[in-house]
This record gives structure tokens, sequence and C-alpha cells, in this order.
């Protein structure tokens, strides 16, 4: 392996909190304004391989809720399932519910778009780091 | 919300089956059960649409033509019928025949969550109601194709898989440049308002040649002359499911997108382009069944088939009628069962014979005589003996060549049925004629047994192709019905 930078392993941690929260920051942002679960999923996946990088991606995988596939399996299915609920009135498909407050079936699927986006990528980043998925166990 | 189901259910099992990678019974059993839900979906689409016309559904309701649009209509829904048919019996094949291969655990986990994938990909397709989303579903195939070609993860799998990926990417980069280039020419993706643009003269005069790049990317993805060399090059390392699934499938679903676009969306095309297309057509066949007469194996052999009927689909296409259209659809749906079926059975021949390669193994007929009646229903099919669907397939096609005084295209047709009957009775007598090769006088070596169950998949293959042969007046009719519409506005000729 490349040597390490001690600076950059040990800012890694406060560092992946940080764009984490920026990340989710943007998720919600994308409600009314430019952002949402596409572009805050690429942050996060900034965020898992900055850890990656700086320390192993053992340490990345412990920082994630679930295992890449299926926190991308997760998101996938909650993008789909957001959609029924408007279509369970009769709407076609994909058709959001609002109610007051701005909270609504699309924060549904702009969750599930940005775990979507932060497992499969996240997967394929570990990958590349020549990680077959034995450093999780 | 009928009319998207048939893409859901599949999505939903790829998900349900793939966070069972531990659970081997549990995910055959989802998976079993996504295949029924998915073709129940399917036959009730049909049947509304059969009844009262074709549907549509705007995502989101958002007003069109802004909103994603999947439109069920008649030929769609045949087709999404016959993939949900082929889909259930890939799977009950895979199910069954999963104690007998032996692929690592990881990549039988990968299996289903894929092949449903893919299914729903093709599913869309047939459903797409615009460009965009059309080329969005596109490259989901792409993906699954992907997916199921690296499966075996050995070297000849990542060979196969870069070379499909490669022509692919191509095909892909291609159509995404042509649906911006149309998107820039007309201002709509939607299919109807496209159509609807398509009135304006000084707009259809900027479409030909995005139209065409758009063409070569299909016939890019379809494996037409002289763009094949890919297919068969890639297709025999796929487990025999999934190749029975893309081998039947992939290649048609990019001939529909053609006739779908040429004849409908993009209909007073000039008449050149047809004229090229039937010429490509007619090399596209010749060239398919040349190189399957050249080769040993039967998965190549059958894999330059698909090339050769591609060839058919496309001259269907080229002769730019209703009646060339109707022919096309029923060849297509004939075409995605049989080549299908024939794959399957290649399968079991592996079980049962231990090989590929035809000089190697001998005395099926004797050791399987199942077997061997199923192949020859599947191979007299391919080639068009009537009464079988090919027959009618091919007859529907040549006679409107002959009408439209396309000679030389109608007569290469009739040649290269010739040619099919060469390699396929070429696999008849190598395969199931001859004694084993290494045959001694005691009496050739056991053949493996079959189980039962492992003859379901091809089985419930067979009876539609049968009856599509027997009795091809219903479905000849829908179709007939259903590609009506198409290159009525202005044809080329």
């Amino acid at each position: 392996m490349t040597p390490r930078s001690a600076l950059l392993a040990f800012a890694a941690r406060p560092l992946y909190w940080l764009l984490l929260a920026a990340a989710l920051w943007i998720l919600l942002r994308g409600h009314n304004e430019p952002g949402g679960g596409f572009i805050g999923g690429l942050v996060a996946v900034a965020a898992s391989s900055l850890v990656a990088i700086a320390l192993d991606t053992a340490a990345a995988r412990r920082l994630q809720p679930l295992a890449p596939l299926p926190l991308a399996m997760l998101g996938v299915g909650l993008a789909m399932l957001s959609g029924l609920a408007g279509a369970a009135t009769g709407a076609p498909y994909l058709t959001h519910l609002w109610t007051a407050w701005g909270v609504s079936t699309v924060m549904l699927f702009d969750a599930g778009v940005f775990l979507a986006v932060w497992g499969a990528l996240t997967g394929y980043v570990y990958a590349l780091l020549a990680d077959n998925g034995q450093a999780a166990q | 919300m009928l009319p998207l189901a048939p893409v859901l259910v599949p999505l939903l099992t790829a998900l349900l089956t793939a966070s069972l990678p531990h659970h081997p019974r549990l995910r055959g059993i989802t998976s079993l059960a996504g295949a029924l839900a998915l073709l129940a979906s399917a036959v009730a689409l049909f049947l509304h649409v059969h009844q009262d016309g074709a549907m549509s559904v705007a995502l989101g309701n958002w007003p069109l033509p802004y909103a994603i649009e999947f439109v069920a209509d008649g030929l769609g829904t045949a087709l999404v019928l016959t993939a949900a048919l082929l889909g259930l019996c890939v799977i009950a094949h895979a199910l069954a025949t999963a104690a007998g291969t032996e692929p690592a655990e990881q990549a039988r986990a990968g299996l289903h969550p894929l092949l449903h994938a893919l299914l729903a990909a093709v599913m869309a397709v047939f459903l797409a109601g615009d460009l965009f989303n059309l080329y969005v579903w596109f490259e989901l195939m792409l993906i699954a194709t992907l997916g199921l070609l690296v499966l075996g993860a050995e070297r000849r799998h990542a060979e196969a898989a870069l070379k499909y990926f490669a022509t692919s990417m191509l095909g892909t980069l291609l159509m995404l440049a042509a649906v911006g280039l149309i998107y820039g020419a007309t201002g709509h993706l939607n299919f109807s308002a496209l159509q609807g643009a398509m009135r304006d003269p000084q707009v259809a005069a900027a479409l030909p040649a995005p139209v065409t790049l758009l063409l070569l990317a299909l016939l890019l993805k379809a494996g037409v002359f002289p763009l094949f060399l890919w297919l068969p090059a890639s297709y025999h390392t796929l487990p025999a499911a999934a190749l029975a699934l893309i081998g039947g499938l992939l290649t048609k679903v990019a001939l529909y997108v053609v006739m779908r676009l040429l004849g409908g969306v993009f209909a007073g095309m000039p008449g050149l382009l047809a004229e090229a297309l039937g010429w490509l057509a007619v090399i596209t066949m010749i060239s398919g069944v040349l190189g399957a007469a050249y080769h040993w194996d039967i998965r190549r052999i059958l894999a330059f088939h698909i090339v050769s009927q591609i060839g058919y689909l496309l001259l269907g296409v080229a002769l730019a009628s209703p009646a060339g259209a109707a022919g096309t659809a029923f060849f297509l749906v004939h075409n995605v069962l049989v080549k299908a079926q024939l794959f399957l059975i290649c399968a079991l021949i592996w079980m049962a014979a231990g090989h590929h390669d035809l000089r190697r193994i001998g005395g099926l007929y004797v050791a399987r005589p199942l077997l061997a009646v199923l192949f020859l229903i599947g191979a007299f099919s391919l080639v068009g003996v009537p009464p079988s669907s090919g027959f009618w397939g091919k007859l529907l096609l040549v006679r409107e060549a002959f009408a439209q005084d396309r000679l030389v295209w109608g007569g290469a047709a009739l040649g290269v049925g010739l040619l099919t009957l060469y390699s396929m009775s070429k696999i008849w007598l190598e395969g199931f004629w001859k004694p084993h090769p290494a045959a001694r006088p005691e009496g050739a070596p056991a053949h493996a047994a079959l189980h039962p169950a492992a003859y379901a998949g091809v089985l419930a293959l067979t009876v539609p192709i049968v009856a599509l042969g027997l009795y091809p007046e219903a479905a000849l009719r829908h179709l007939e019905l259903a590609t009506q519409t198409l290159w009525l506005v202005g044809g080329p000729r």
C-alpha cells in the first residue's frame, strides 16, 4: 500500500461526519431548491471513500448503517414503494402525496435514491480498493 | 397501474431475491412466485388491452408530453406476454436443474435477481412511450446482461463480457447522441408528440440523419451485419437459463424498437432507408446461417442462427407495410419462444451428454427419446417446416416480399431456410442419430440421468410453439390488428 498521511488519517473521521451532515442537508434542501437524493448520495459516497482511502475499507464499512448491497437495495425498495402510496389513491404510479409542513412521499423517494447511490457506489469504491468483502467479517 | 405491473413486479422480485443471498430455497420460491405474478400481470394487461384498446400511464400525473409515459398497445402487450411466458419457463428451468449444474454458490445467488432485472427492463422497453425512457431501460438491459455474463467469474467470462460491453457501450452512446439530436430537432421525446412534430415538413427534413444514427445503434444491439460479431463471441459463456433468456429475447427487443420507431413514430422516412435495411437484412441472414454451418459447438450454432433470424425480422421491417409488420410481429413471437426452447434443450444435452461439442457426443436419440422429439419440434419450427410456427412467420414475410416484387429478398429468405435445415440436421445427425463416438462393442458410455423436472421449462415452451403452429389464426389476427397502423402515414412506397 502507499504510505498513509497521518494528518489525513486523523482528520478522516471528523470529516466523514461533516460530509455526511452536508449530504443530508443537500438531500433535504433538494425539496425546494437545487439538491436532492442523487447529489446528496454522491456526497455521502465521497465521505465513505475518504475514510476508505485514509484508513481502510473496513473502517468505512463499519461507519455505514448497512453493507453496500443491502443499502442500495433498501434504497431502491424505498423509492419504488414511495410511488405506491399515490397509486393506492387511484392516481398514476409515482404521483406523490403532500401533507402540511412540506412532508411528503417525495421525501421517501429522495431518501431511497440517496441510499441507493450511497450503497451502490461505495460497493464499487470498496471493490476498486481491492477489498472483496472479506474485511467486513 | 396495470400497464406498469409487468415492470414493477419483476423489479420487486429482483430486490427480494437479491436480499436472500444465503437462503437458496426461499430465493427459488420467491423467484418462481415472482415469475408467476409477472405472467399473471402480463395476461391481465394483454386481455384488458385486447378488449378495451391501448392504455397509457403518465408517471407522477405530470402533464403530457413532459411526463414519462408508458403505453400498452396490442403489439407491446403481445410481446410482454411472450416475454413473461419465457421468463417463467426459464426460471422454472433454472430451478429444476440447479442441482445438475454446478456454478459457484455466489453465482447462483446472483442469477435470479439479474434474470428478473433483465425481465423488468425488457418489459419496460416494450411499454416505453418516449425515447429517453427507452434509452434508460436499454441501459438497464445492458447492465443486467453484463452481470449475467460475469457470473461464472472465470477468464473466458471476463473476455465475453468485455466484448459485449465494448459493443453495447458503443451502441448506447450512439443511441444517447441520437436521442439528443432528435430532441434538438423536434423539441420532443414523447412518441406521440414526436409523431405530431413530424407533420411539420421542416422538422421532418431535419430528422433522417439522427434517426439513421438511432437505427445504427439499435442495429448494433440487434446484431445486424456487419455489427454482429460480438454476439456469438460472447453469448456462449452464459449460464444456461440466462442464455435462453438473453438469446431468446435481447436482440429481438432492439428489432421491435426499430419496427415501432420506423413504422410508427418516424413513419415517412425516405424510402432509401428501407431499401438499405432490406439489403442489410439479406446479408445478415446469409452471414448468420453460414457462420452456423461452420461451427460444431451447439451454443455457437444457435447463436449464429440468432443473427440469421434477425435478418428475417429486419426484412419484415424493410418491407415497410402493415402486412410486413404483421409478419415481423408473428415471427418475433415465434422466434423468441423457439430460440429459447432450443437453448434450453442445448442445456439438457449438456447435462445428459456432458458436452456442447457435436463431435464428442452422440446416441441421444436412443438414450433420451423425449429430448429428441422436443428438439425436432424446435428445429422444425426454426427451419419453417409446415405446420410449424416458423412456417407461418416465414410464409407471411416471403409472401409480402414477393407481393412487393422484392424477388431477391424473398428468394434469399427461402434459401436461408434451406441452410438452416442443414445446420439443424447437423445437430440432429451428430448429437442424436450417430452412435456415441466413444462407443465400444459393449455399448455407448452411459448418459447422465435427467430428472423429469428438468424437462419442465422446455415442455412449457414447446406447448405454445406447437399451438402457434397448429392454430396460428388467433395470434395472427391479434397481431394484424395491432400492427395495422404501422406504415400508414405516407410510407416509402
